[in-house]
């Protein structure tokens, strides 16, 4: 039962993620020749089916914890939230370098995406685990050092999503956001690592390795709905960012051929691309 | 006639400090503004925590790192807009220099700047708050420029982006306050070890976590910073 139900999530999810990567970041672009949406449409049911099968088997397949009895169920949510968090800040970071290395309106509009569904991601986890500490610490907040690097991080990301809103040039954005981007990203590794670096409150990080095997495969198939999730929200964002950004650049094209005299359009280098 | 030769960066960077420090010694509005706003703070913590002597003296670390923090983002807002008035950037831009060494003398001068501040602040300190340098000068100073150093690399990245942005007060203060708590845990808890004493050696740990945020992002800075005032 275990590994029949551990391969099948594991090849539905990574089919699903892999058609979303390389698939979906070609068929979604606005105005592109494919049509997306049965691509999108079949990730969110295997997503929604993930989601419904792994809160099942959180709920009531797997056994109640010995200390901390019904209450630790919130890890399967609260863990893969994590997770997406920083996997999303992680390919925010790789866009950012991407992007000083080649402009491309793709790699702006990725970095967009992946800097808010992080974020999104990362305060849904916060609150889930301080909805966990009130229980379990007594508190709901402690200064401990993962919680502290965490919320760190957030504030530091609520930073670089203003910075998007605040510059209407839409090439000094990108060069801005990705600069901002990297610098930001260098606190990831720490928040992976403050766990390790300073033992208090919080404890290691939850892997495959440090949780008991009868929650392992629960936590792998909600970690599987999250990922095609995330998947999804970074799709439905991205192709928002590169509409925005289509109509941004060739606003005065648009414009009837009077109104834009004297006026040139604000082509940049990487608008290539649309 | 021989071709005009790329200067040096050293070069570069001691003749842009140079000319940041004379225009600032010439017209000394920002720092008399600096100091009165952080002798302000300082004096604002001991009424806002009450005439407690003995606490006061137990958080001076924080406070004195509060007030050079505040006084820092009037000091790296000023820092561009000098630059901005006449479209003097595009000029420096121009010049045959490393655009690179903008940044460096930038945040050499921003540096200088804060770590004057905060020498300036310690007698202050003493008289408000009752407090002693125990460890001597030696450590205060390297706490005081490693410290202020941490403040200004990312400082100097983040307020020539803000300074070209909107609402370009409001974004300096979101994007750097969040990135420097590191460094502003480190230099204040060193400071509070500097004033009291370090009976457990903590000083140096502190010390290597403020080095290596220097190093981080001075290196970032220095790579980065010409991607940003690119036109």
């Amino acid at each position: 039962m275990h590994t029949v139900l551990q391969v099948l999530s594991t090849a539905a999810a990574l089919a699903s993620v892999g058609l979303g990567i390389f698939l979906g970041v070609k068929w979604a672009p606005p105005g592109s020749r494919y049509n997306a949406r049965p691509i999108l449409w079949g990730m969110t049911a295997v997503g929604v089916g993930l989601l419904v099968l792994g809160t099942w088997m959180g709920l009531v397949w797997t056994p109640p914890e010995r200390e901390m009895g019904q209450v630790y169920r919130i890890i399967y949510v609260h863990v893969p939230a994590m997770w997406m968090s920083l996997l999303a800040l992680v390919l925010n970071f790789c866009f950012c370098v991407a992007y000083l290395f080649k402009a491309s309106w793709k790699k702006d509009a990725m970095a967009e995406a992946s800097a808010e569904i992080g974020l999104l991601f990362g305060t849904y986890g916060l609150v889930l685990g301080s909805i966990w500490g009130k229980p379990t610490w007594g508190v709901y907040w402690d200064w401990d050092p993962r919680l502290t690097a965490m919320a760190i991080m957030l504030v530091t990301y609520v930073g670089y999503t203003a910075l998007r809103r605040f510059v209407e040039d839409p090439e000094k954005r990108a060069v801005w956001s990705s600069v901002v981007g990297i610098i930001s990203g260098i606190n990831t590794p720490i928040v992976w690592q403050s766990v390790k670096w300073w033992r208090s409150l919080h404890q290691v990080q939850s892997t495959p390795k440090t949780v008991d095997p009868d929650m392992v495969l629960a936590l792998r198939v909600n970690a599987w709905a999250s990922l095609i999730l995330l998947t999804l929200f970074l799709l439905h964002r991205y192709r928002i960012a590169l509409a925005t950004r289509e109509a941004e650049v060739a606003l005065p094209d648009a414009l009837p051929p009077d109104a834009t005299s004297g006026v040139s359009p604000p082509r940049g280098t990487p608008t290539e691309v649309l | 006639m021989r071709a005009a030769r790329p200067i040096s960066l050293p070069r570069s960077v001691g003749v842009l400090l140079l000319k940041d420090l004379l225009i600032e010694w010439r017209t000394r509005a920002r720092l008399n503004a600096l100091i009165f706003f952080a002798l302000a703070t300082l004096l604002l913590f001991s009424f806002a925590v009450g005439p407690d002597t003995k606490l006061l003296a137990r958080n001076a670390g924080g406070y004195l790192w509060l007030a050079l923090l505040f006084a820092s983002v009037l000091a790296l807002g000023e820092s561009f807009r000098v630059e901005q008035e006449n479209l003097t950037l595009d000029g420096l831009r121009l010049a045959p220099a490393d655009a690179r060494a903008i940044f460096l003398s930038k945040a050499v001068g921003n540096t200088l700047l804060l770590v004057a501040l905060g020498t300036l602040l310690i007698p202050v300190m003493v008289a408000l708050y009752g407090v002693q340098v125990v460890m001597g000068v030696g450590p205060f100073a390297t706490t005081l420029v490693l410290g202020c150093m941490a403040i200004s690399a990312p400082g100097t990245v983040y307020s020539a982006i803000a300074s070209n942005a909107r609402a370009r007060d409001v974004l300096l203060p979101l994007l750097l306050f969040p990135l420097i708590i590191p460094a502003l845990l480190a230099s204040a808890k060193a400071t509070q070890l500097v004033l009291q004493g370090d009976p457990m050696q903590q000083l140096g740990s502190w010390f290597g976590l403020l080095s290596g945020f220097n190093l981080i992002y001075w290196g970032v800075g220095f790579v980065l910073f010409p991607r940003v005032i690119e036109d």
